[in-house]
C-alpha cells in the first residue's frame, strides 16, 4: 500500500512530470480533495502536489485584464488588492467555507471540482473569465461553461493543468448573492452572479446549484442589455423590469430536488437574488 | 444509603464553612482539563495507540431491510495483514445486546434491519487495509420490502383510519404504548384547538466521533479504553457476549469528545473487544464522521397529534394528544423516551383531564434513542405550539395564558403525582418574559439572515418575538435505581475521589473538585474514574443526573471520610470529634491552637470510605399512565427574537433570554456554558438540524450536509434569571441542568418565525420553503418592516 508524492517547485516541472505520469492525481489545497479520501471516494496511488509553485499563486493586470494563478487561495481573493479588483469574485470567495477552508482552498480547485455548487463558479461565468490549461506542449484557454461539461466534470485532460484564469478588468457592476441553510460553511441552495460590464455594454448572469453545472441566464443577459442605458448608466428599476429579469433568470434554472433543498425553491430563490442583484447594481450609482 | 441517610452521618459541626481557604460550591474553579484542551493536548479516545496494534472496520448493511443469504469471508481472510475477520459465528456468547431489550444483534445474521447494520468486523496492521478487507466481505442480500412509516402502525392523527396498519402486528412493532387517561375525559372545553405536529430526526453531532482501544489481558480478560457515558452498563453488555465474567472486561475511560445521548448506546465496544481476543493484539477503531452518523442512535422523529381544552377564561380542562415516535429497527431506550414524551406531553401546566397515548415503533429507519431532552423535546414543540394556538384562539396574551395554567408545588400531575419541591413554572416564565429586548437591527450584513451570503434584503426583513416553556425529569424514572458510587481515599496529605460518572465535557470531574474541597478545605484533591474494578456504576451521564447523583455520592463518601477522620483525630485528643473541625487540610480544635495534619492521620496507610447513593424511589406507571414515576423536574422559559427574510425564507435567531429552575448554582461557568450549549441545540433543531432518510438511506451523513449552528447562527443568549429554589433531597439542593435549555428553545424560535411570518410551521426544522411557500407569509405583523 504505497501511495507516492510528488512536489516540484516549478510549472514546467509539474507539467514534464505530468507528461510523463499521466495518471497522477493533482493535489491543490486539498480541501475537495482531503474529504473523497477521507470517505474512501478516493484512494490515490500517486499525488502531484502543487503547494510549492509559487508561481501559480502569482496574480498580474496587464492592460485590461487580471491573471489569476490557479492556486490563489480563497482568502486572498477575498482580501486588496484583488478584492477591489474583481469585488464579485471576492464576495463569492467569502462563501466558501471556514476561515481554515478559505486559506487552504484555490480557484483552480473550485474550477477542477466543477461541482454544481461550487461557488465561485457563477461569478466566473458572470465575469466571462477563461480558464488557461495548459500541458507540456500546449496551452488552451475556455470559458467556464465550455470547460464544465457536467456535474463534476471537465474538458480537463490527464496531462493538463489548470494553470490561471483570465478575466477582463472592465469598469463593472458585480453582485453576487448565495443562499444556504446557514449562515456560513454551507453549501450554496442557490447562486446569482450579475456582471453589468459598462466598458463592453455586456450583461453576465450566472447561476449556481440550480443545473449540473454553473448556469448561463442568456436570455436575461440579452433582455436586460437591451434595456440598460447604458450611455447614463441607468438600470431599469421599474417593477415590471424587475419581474421581467427575475422570471428570465428563473427560467434559465435547471434546478433539481435533493436532500438541500427543492427544486421549486431553488427556482423561486434565484429569482429573488436576481431582482435583489439588479436593484443592488442600480444603487451602487446612486 | 438514601439522601436523608447521608445526611445524618455527618458530624454537624465538620467544617467551619465560613473559614474555608478554597473556593468550592458556588465559584469558578478552573476545569482540571481546561488548559490540556485549550492547547490541544487532551488526549481523546480518538488519540490511543498501543505497541502493535491493529486497527479494525466495520462492514454495514446497505439495506434497510433484507435477507442475508450468504456471507464469505475468505478474500478478506486471505488478504496480507488482516488478523481477525468475525461474524455472527464468532461471538462466543450473548449475541444480542440494548439498554431495556436485548434485542440488537452484535451481527447482522439472518436478516439487516436498517441501513448501516453492522454485519461483520475485520482487524487488520493497516486502517486501509482494513478498510479493503471489509470491502472483500462478500455479502449477499435478499431485499425484503421496507417499513418506513411509523404511522403504519401507529397514526398520530385520530381520525385517520388506521387500517393502514394491517400489514404489520404491531405486537411485534409496537416497542411500548404508553395510555395515560386522568381526571372526567368526557369534559369539553369551551374553546378547543387542535394541531398535528412533526419533529424531523436530530443528531447529537457530537465533535469527537466513536473510537475505541481493546487491548487482550494476560488473564484471557481484556482491557477496553472507550468513550462512553455510562461504563458499568457497557461492560454488563460487553461482558455477556464475550461470555466473560464481568470482572475480565475491565472499562477505562478515555476522553469523551461530547456525547449527548448518543454514547448510551453500545456502538463499537464488542467489536473492539471480540477483535483483541480473537486476534490476540490490540485494536483500535476510529469511526470517519459517516460511520458515526450511522453508528449511533439519534432523536426520535415524531408525529404529534394535540387538542387542548379551556374555559373562555384560558383555564385548561382537557388536554387529548397522541405522540408517535419512531423508534427505527432496534428498541434502544424508545421504551424510556416515550414515556417521557407522554408523560410531558401536556406541558408544565394544570391539567386536571388528560388523554394522551403515545407510541415508540419499529421501523426499518436508523435506531433512535437518547438525545439531550430525550421525549421531552419533542413533546414540547407539540404543546406550546398549542399554547399559542390557544391563546390566540382566546385573544388572550399568551405570557398570560402560561402563568395562569403554569403548575405549582402540590399541583397534581396528568400522572397523578402529586408535585413536590420546588417548581418554580411561573417564576420561568416571568423572568424569561421580562427579559428586556434588544436594539433593533445591527448595521453588519453578516448578521443578518443569509449571513455570508449576503442574500437578504434589509429593507424587507421582519422580527419575530416567541415565548417557550417546558421541563424535563431530573434522573431516572418509573422505577429505575440508578444508583451512585463514590470512594474517597486519604493518602498522605492527598485526597482522591474515585467515581466512575463519566466526564463526557460538562464538568463534572470540576464539580467533584469543588464538593471535596469544601468538605476537606483542600486544593490537594485528585480525582479518578478508575475502571470498572476499582469502584461500583455511577449511573449514566444522561438525564441531568450527575451533579445530583454523582455528586450526591461523592458528597457522602467525603462526609464519611471526614467523619472518620474527625473520629480518629478526636481519640487521639481525647476530645469530642464536635469540638474538631477541617482546615486547610488540617484537623482544628476549636478554642485551642491544636491542629492534626491529614499526613499524619494516614502515617499507616491510606484511609478509604465508600459510599453508594440512591434517590428516593419511584414507581412504575399503571394501565392508565398514573403512578409516582419521577424523582424531580427542572423547568426553564426561553424568550427568542428572530429576523426573517419572508421573501427567502431565511432566519437568522438574533438573541434569546432565558430562565431556568436551576435549585443552586454551584459553577456559574459550567452552568451558564450548558444553558447556552442547549439552547444551541435548540435552535438548530429549529432551523436547520435534520438527519434526512429517504427508502432508510441517510442522505447527509456528514458536518458538510448535516447543519448544526456556526458563530454566525448564534444569537445571544441572555441569561434573564437562574432560579435558586433549593430542591429538597438534592445535594446543596442544586438540580441538574443540562437538558431543559435543549428544550423551550424549540418552539419559541419557531413562535418567534410564525409571529413573524404569519406561515403556520407545524414542523422543525424550519425549512425556507415552509416559510416561501405558506399561504399567509405575506400577512404584516406588529413588528412589520425593519429599518
Amino acid at each position: 500500500m504505497v501511495m507516492s508524492i510528488n512536489r516540484p517547485t516549478s510549472l514546467e516541472e509539474a507539467l514534464q512530470i505530468l507528461a510523463d505520469n499521466p495518471e497522477m492525481e493533482i493535489l491543490g489545497g486539498g480541501t475537495d480533495f482531503m474529504v473523497e479520501v477521507n470517505y474512501g471516494h478516493r484512494r490515490p496511488v500517486s499525488i502531484l502536489s502543487l503547494s510549492r509553485i509559487a508561481e501559480l499563486r502569482d496574480f498580474e493586470v496587464s492592460g485590461s485584464e487580471l491573471y489569476l494563478g490557479s492556486g490563489i487561495t480563497f482568502s486572498k481573493l477575498v482580501a486588496p488588492p484583488l478584492a477591489e479588483l474583481v469585488p464579485g469574485l471576492a464576495q463569492a470567495a467569502r462563501t466558501v467555507g471556514s476561515p481554515q477552508i478559505r486559506n487552504a482552498g484555490t480557484i483552480g480547485g473550485n474550477l477542477a471540482t466543477a461541482s454544481p455548487a461550487g461557488d465561485t463558479l457563477p461569478i466566473l461565468l458572470a465575469l466571462d473569465a477563461r480558464v488557461e490549461i495548459s500541458s507540456l506542449n500546449s496551452v488552451r484557454s475556455l470559458r467556464i461553461n465550455e470547460f464544465i461539461t457536467g456535474p463534476k466534470q471537465t474538458v480537463l485532460q490527464p496531462q493538463e493543468l489548470i494553470t490561471g484564469i483570465r478575466v477582463p478588468l472592465h469598469d463593472s457592476s458585480q453582485e453576487f448573492l448565495k443562499v444556504g441553510t446557514r449562515n456560513a460553511m454551507v453549501i450554496s441552495v442557490a447562486t446569482v452572479a450579475l456582471v453589468i460590464d459598462w466598458d463592453s455594454y455586456r450583461v453576465g448572469c450566472g447561476l449556481g446549484s440550480v443545473g449540473p453545472g454553473p448556469m448561463e441566464a442568456l436570455e436575461a443577459e440579452r433582455w436586460l442589455a437591451a434595456k440598460i442605458d447604458w450611455g447614463n448608466r441607468r438600470i431599469p428599476l421599474e417593477e415590471s423590469a424587475l419581474r421581467s429579469f427575475s422570471e428570465l433568470v428563473a427560467r434559465a434554472a435547471r434546478p433539481i430536488d435533493d436532500h438541500r433543498s427543492t427544486a421549486e425553491y431553488r427556482r423561486h430563490a434565484v429569482a429573488v437574488c436576481a431582482r435583489r442583484a439588479l436593484e443592488r447594481a442600480s444603487h451602487a450609482y446612486e | 444509603m438514601t439522601a436523608t441517610e447521608v445526611m445524618t452521618t455527618t458530624i454537624e459541626t465538620g467544617t467551619n464553612r465560613q473559614e474555608l481557604t478554597t473556593p468550592t460550591i458556588g465559584a469558578n474553579i478552573l476545569r482540571p482539563d481546561a488548559v490540556d484542551k485549550t492547547e490541544g493536548r487532551f488526549a481523546f479516545s480518538s488519540d490511543l495507540w498501543a505497541e502493535s496494534m491493529l486497527w479494525g472496520k466495520i462492514l454495514r448493511s446497505p439495506h434497510p431491510h433484507a435477507r442475508i443469504v450468504s456471507i464469505d469471508t475468505t478474500k478478506a481472510l486471505n488478504m496480507p495483514g488482516v488478523k481477525a475477520v468475525l461474524t455472527w459465528d464468532d461471538i462466543p456468547g450473548n449475541h444480542f445486546f440494548g439498554l431495556e431489550k436485548k434485542d440488537q444483534p452484535v451481527f447482522a445474521h439472518d436478516v439487516v434491519r436498517y441501513v448501516g447494520e453492522p454485519i461483520a468486523a475485520v482487524a487488520a496492521t493497516h486502517p486501509e487495509i482494513a478498510r479493503q478487507a471489509a470491502e472483500a466481505i462478500e455479502v449477499s442480500y435478499d431485499p425484503l420490502p421496507a417499513f418506513l412509516d411509523p404511522e403504519e402502525i401507529a397514526p398520530a392523527d385520530p381520525t385517520v383510519d388506521s387500517t393502514r396498519r394491517s400489514r404489520r402486528d404491531s405486537e411485534q412493532d409496537i416497542f411500548r404504548h404508553i395510555s395515560i387517561r386522568h381526571g372526567n375525559l368526557d369534559v369539553q372545553g369551551e374553546v378547543q384547538v387542535e394541531g398535528s405536529y412533526e419533529v424531523g430526526m436530530q443528531d447529537q453531532a457530537f465533535m469527537g466521533p466513536e473510537s475505541g482501544l481493546a487491548i487482550p489481558a494476560s488473564d484471557g480478560g481484556v482491557d477496553l479504553y472507550i468513550s462512553t457515558q455510562w461504563l458499568h452498563v457497557d461492560r454488563d453488555q460487553i461482558a455477556a457476549c464475550l461470555a466473560l465474567p464481568p470482572e475480565l472486561v475491565r472499562l477505562h475511560l478515555a476522553g469523551v469528545g461530547g456525547a449527548f445521548g448518543a454514547r448510551e448506546d453500545i456502538t463499537l465496544q464488542i467489536h473492539l473487544c471480540l477483535l483483541a481476543l480473537s486476534s490476540g493484539q490490540p485494536v483500535k477503531i476510529v469511526f470517519n464522521r459517516q460511520e458515526s452518523f450511522l453508528g449511533h442512535v439519534h432523536r426520535h422523529p415524531a408525529r404529534m397529534w394535540y387538542r387542548h381544552h379551556a374555559l373562555k377564561d384560558g383555564t385548561l380542562v382537557k388536554v387529548e394528544a397522541r405522540i408517535i415516535l419512531d423508534g427505527g429497527a432496534y428498541a434502544s431506550s424508545s421504551p424510556a423516551v416515550i414515556a417521557n414524551a407522554a408523560c410531558f406531553a401536556a406541558g408544565p401546566y394544570r391539567v386536571p383531564s388528560a388523554a394522551i397515548d403515545g407510541f415508540a415503533v419499529r421501523t426499518n429507519n436508523p435506531p433512535c434513542g437518547a438525545m439531550r431532552g430525550f421525549g421531552a423535546v419533542q413533546a414540547c414543540f407539540g404543546y406550546e405550539t398549542q399554547m399559542d394556538k390557544l391563546a390566540s384562539a382566546l385573544d388572550m396574551d399568551p405570557i398570560e395564558l402560561r402563568l395562569k395554567n403554569a403548575l405549582r408545588t402540590g399541583d397534581t400531575f396528568v400522572t397523578g403525582q402529586v408535585l413536590q419541591g420546588s417548581i418554580p413554572v411561573a417564576e420561568v416564565i416571568k423572568e424569561a418574559a421580562s427579559a428586556p429586548l434588544p436594539p433593533h437591527l445591527l448595521d453588519n450584513p453578516l448578521a443578518m439572515p443569509g449571513g455570508a451570503g449576503r442574500c437578504s434584503d434589509t429593507t424587507k426583513l421582519r422580527r419575530g418575538i416567541g415565548f417557550a416553556v417546558g421541563f424535563k425529569n431530573l434522573l431516572y424514572s418509573e422505577g429505575f435505581d440508578d444508583y451512585s458510587t463514590a470512594k474517597c481515599r486519604l493518602d498522605g496529605d492527598t485526597i482522591t475521589v474515585i467515581c466512575a460518572a463519566v466526564e463526557v465535557g460538562q464538568g463534572f470531574i470540576t464539580l467533584a473538585h469543588q464538593i471535596a474541597r469544601d468538605v476537606f478545605d483542600t486544593d490537594k484533591i485528585v480525582f479518578s474514574a478508575g475502571d470498572t474494578n476499582e469502584v461500583g456504576s455511577a449511573g449514566s451521564t444522561s438525564a441531568s443526573r450527575q451533579t445530583w447523583m454523582s455528586g450526591g455520592a461523592v458528597q457522602a463518601a467525603c462526609n464519611r471520610l471526614r467523619d472518620r477522620l474527625l473520629t480518629m483525630a478526636a481519640e487521639e485528643l481525647e476530645v469530642s470529634p464536635h469540638q474538631l473541625y477541617i482546615k486547610n487540610g488540617r484537623i482544628v480544635s476549636s478554642g485551642t491552637s491544636v491542629e492534626i495534619p491529614f499526613e499524619a492521620l494516614s502515617v499507616n496507610g491510606p484511609i478509604e470510605e465508600f459510599v453508594e447513593y440512591h434517590h428516593e424511589p419511584t414507581y412504575l406507571l399503571d394501565d392508565n399512565g398514573q403512578g409516582d414515576a419521577h424523582v424531580s423536574f427542572a423547568f426553564a422559559a426561553h424568550k427568542a427574537i428572530v429576523d426573517v427574510d419572508p421573501e427567502l425564507g431565511l432566519v437568522r435567531v438574533t438573541h434569546i433570554s432565558t430562565a431556568q429552575d436551576v435549585g443552586k448554582v454551584l459553577n456559574p461557568i459550567q452552568l451558564i456554558g450548558q444553558i447556552e450549549g442547549g439552547t444551541m441545540q435548540g435552535v438548530g433543531l429549529a432551523t436547520m438540524e435534520e438527519l434526512i432518510v429517504e427508502n432508510g438511506v441517510v442522505k447527509n451523513p456528514s458536518f458538510t450536509d448535516y447543519l448544526i449552528p456556526t458563530a454566525l447562527d448564534a444569537p445571544d443568549i441572555y441569561i434573564a434569571s437562574l432560579i435558586e429554589q433549593p430542591e429538597p433531597g438534592a445535594p446543596f439542593g442544586a438540580k441538574g441542568v443540562g437538558e431543559p435549555p435543549a428544550i423551550s428553545s424549540v418552539p419559541a424560535v419557531v413562535s418567534a418565525i410564525r409571529q413573524a411570518t404569519g406561515a403556520p410551521l407545524t414542523r422543525v426544522p424550519v425549512r425556507p420553503q415552509d416559510i416561501v411557500f405558506s399561504a399567509d407569509n405575506k400577512r404584516p405583523t406588529a413588528d412589520g418592516v425593519l429599518k
